[in-house]
């Protein structure tokens, strides 16, 4: 038995089995976007399904911004409310690093069920699964900066760029993640735990992060070190969105941080793609 | 073109090597469209490892396959827009619920998403899988998962279906409802590919079955020729007195058409039979010759005697299953 097609896009299949419905239609080839987009779906339902999985998202934040400023504020700036002032965009960049970690692990269990299996056998462009789910993970960093940047405001962070400032800030964050994130995915489909992916991962972010200008100025290190914080990425990051939140950041930090994310992005994504490809 | 458009599938010298284990061995195989055929074959007999480089999942290290008439490795989006694959393990997403697994498939294959809606109550409804439609599939049992499974691999109606070991750890309801739902399937016109370690399985479902040992296959042909190499069944006989026993070997070596062997103890007696409808009536001739009968059996054999018959060797799997079924 067969069914007429409404339209020129859909064709007609031969036999359906008879427990099955006969208004029976073969749909066009989806596009990538549409297929990444119920991807991200798909990653917006597991939230909703397994909201634990955003304790990362609201614990890593808090507890970063509320001990190092509270630990260090007095300290290192005579008073907790002058330091937020100055550690707040590097707990802002440490926070959503930190989460981003988690993408690979979610993504190295996520590999390991059946379902893979069938998305790899769909017709679909190949990279899709792993795409929406960056697509659903952004919403999780953006979602760590709006708790990070809220808190802040609580406690009296006061960000001299305004709203704009504020923005650009976590455009910055969001871009920088995006390109990191594929350096997990890589990890994610190299090793074999979830947690060997967060152990390396963890390896990798600690000193990234401390060996840096997110809790105080570089100026007092040894050379040595001095020389690495110089180099290190996540320095230019921590100054850009520094200067974007105060709203005189420049062309040419913005541009470094971009340059920095889309060599991330050229060197792990086609690694990622290529080895989610090969996987058996 | 298409050298041989009435072929599901084509195969011819498969190997996978994973380490030192070559999993898939130089695999031949030919499997006609519109059958239902059976890998039958014990855990680790490289079943699992042939229908993933079949369903474009891996490539193999050597030889060439074609499904449908494309080449699983040059034209593999084509193979995988006309297949689909229910895997050993649920291939469908655990934390979701039946029905937002089967929209996501739906919307994966284009359908819009008030299609995929209207696409996935439909099959929810055909698989009888409504009242459970909003759980999260965690909660679901074996059979309710293998359904949704199922069902999730026929948004698109495949031309060509493969089912990895669709019925293991099933009950024996959901299984024969399994069953119910791969026949329907074929009767429309889907070939289907199925592994399964069970005998019974692929003599109930399967129009030919390939007998995969050690990534090889060791035997095929229709369930009747199979039968024919294997017995269909064994019998035992053991008589009450032990002076009839040469008559009644005789006797049931005529009706049954087998070798009969006569048991050292000198009262029992074991066939192989090939044509189970035959086993009443040689024993209800029996005893009208007065032969007088203490107990008896009959069995279908078991994967491990098929095997024993096939390779020589018994099942070297890690686990050698059997399922007796009495008839």
């Amino acid at each position: 038995m067969t069914t007429p097609s409404k339209s020129g896009l859909e064709t007609t299949i031969g036999p359906t089995f008879d427990s099955a419905p006969s208004s029976y239609i073969r749909p066009p080839q989806p596009n990538a976007l549409s297929v990444v987009l119920a991807f991200g779906w798909r990653a917006v339902l597991k939230i909703k399904h397994v909201p634990e999985q955003l304790g990362d998202v609201i614990g890593i934040p808090i507890m970063f911004t509320l001990l190092f400023t509270y630990l260090f504020g007095g300290a290192l700036a005579g008073s907790t409310e002058n330091y937020l002032q100055y550690l707040l965009p590097g707990s802002l960049v440490m926070g959503v690093m930190m989460v981003t970690i988690y993408s690979g692990v979610t993504l190295n269990t996520d590999l390991s069920t059946g379902v893979f299996d069938r998305f790899r056998s769909l017709p679909i462009w190949r990279p899709a699964p792993i795409v929406g789910a960056l697509l659903g993970d952004g919403g999780r960093y953006l979602a760590a900066s709006g708790i990070v940047i809220g808190l802040g405001m609580l406690l009296g962070f006061r960000p001299g760029g305004g709203v704009v400032g504020v923005l650009s800030a976590v455009g910055l964050v969001l871009a920088f993640s995006f390109g990191l994130t594929w350096v997990w995915t890589t990890l994610a489909l190299i090793l074999r735990t979830p947690n060997a992916v967060m152990n390396l991962g963890m390896l990798v972010l600690f000193p990234l992060t401390f060996a840096s200008n997110v809790f105080v100025d570089p100026n007092t290190t040894p050379g040595w070190l001095q020389s690495f914080i110089d180099i290190n990425p996540v320095t230019d990051l921590v100054t850009a969105v520094r200067h974007a939140m105060q709203g005189t950041v420049s062309t040419g930090e913005v541009s470094g941080v971009l340059v920095t994310s889309a060599v991330l992005v050229a060197i792990f994504a086609p690694l990622t793609i290529r080895l989610y490809a090969t996987k058996s | 073109m298409d050298p041989h458009p009435e072929l599901a599938i084509e195969a011819s010298s498969l190997v996978k090597v994973f380490g030192r284990t070559r999993a898939v061995d130089g695999l031949d195989l030919a499997v006609p469209r519109g059958t239902v055929y059976g890998f039958l074959g014990p855990n680790g007999a490289g079943k699992t490892t042939a229908i993933r480089i079949l369903a474009t999942l891996l490539r193999p290290d050597g030889g060439s396959a074609r499904v449908l008439g494309y080449d699983v490795e040059r034209e593999a989006d084509r193979v995988r827009q006309r297949v689909s694959l229910t895997g050993q393990f649920a291939s469908v997403d655990e934390d979701l619920t039946g029905l937002e697994n089967l929209v996501l498939l739906a919307r994966l294959w284009g359908h819009s998403r008030r299609q995929a809606r209207a696409r996935a109550s439909e099959l929810l409804d055909a698989f009888d899988l409504s009242d459970v439609a909003g759980r999260q599939v965690k909660t679901y049992s074996g059979g309710l998962r293998r359904r949704l499974d199922i069902a999730a691999s026929t948004i698109v109606t495949p031309e060509l279906l493969f089912l990895d070991e669709p019925t293991t750890g099933l009950d024996p309801r959901s299984r024969n409802q399994v069953w119910r739902t791969v026949r329907s399937l074929a009767d429309a016109g889907t070939t289907v590919l199925l592994t399964t370690q069970y005998l019974d399985e692929a003599d109930q479902l399967a129009d030919r079955i390939a007998v995969i040992d050690s990534g090889k296959v060791v035997a095929e042909g229709t369930t009747a020729e199979l039968k024919r190499s294997v017995g269909s069944g064994s019998l035992k006989v053991r008589l009450l007195h032990s002076e009839q026993q040469s008559q009644a070997m005789s006797m049931l070596s005529d009706f049954l058409d087998a070798k009969v062997h006569a048991d050292p103890d000198n009262v029992g007696l074991r066939a192989r039979v090939s044509q189970p409808e035959h086993v009443t009536e040689a024993l209800t001739q029996l005893s009208r010759s007065a032969i007088a009968i203490g107990d008896f059996s009959f069995g279908r054999p078991s994967l491990d005697e098929v095997f024993l018959a096939l390779t020589g060797h018994a099942v070297t799997g890690s686990t050698a299953t059997s399922r007796e079924d009495a008839i």
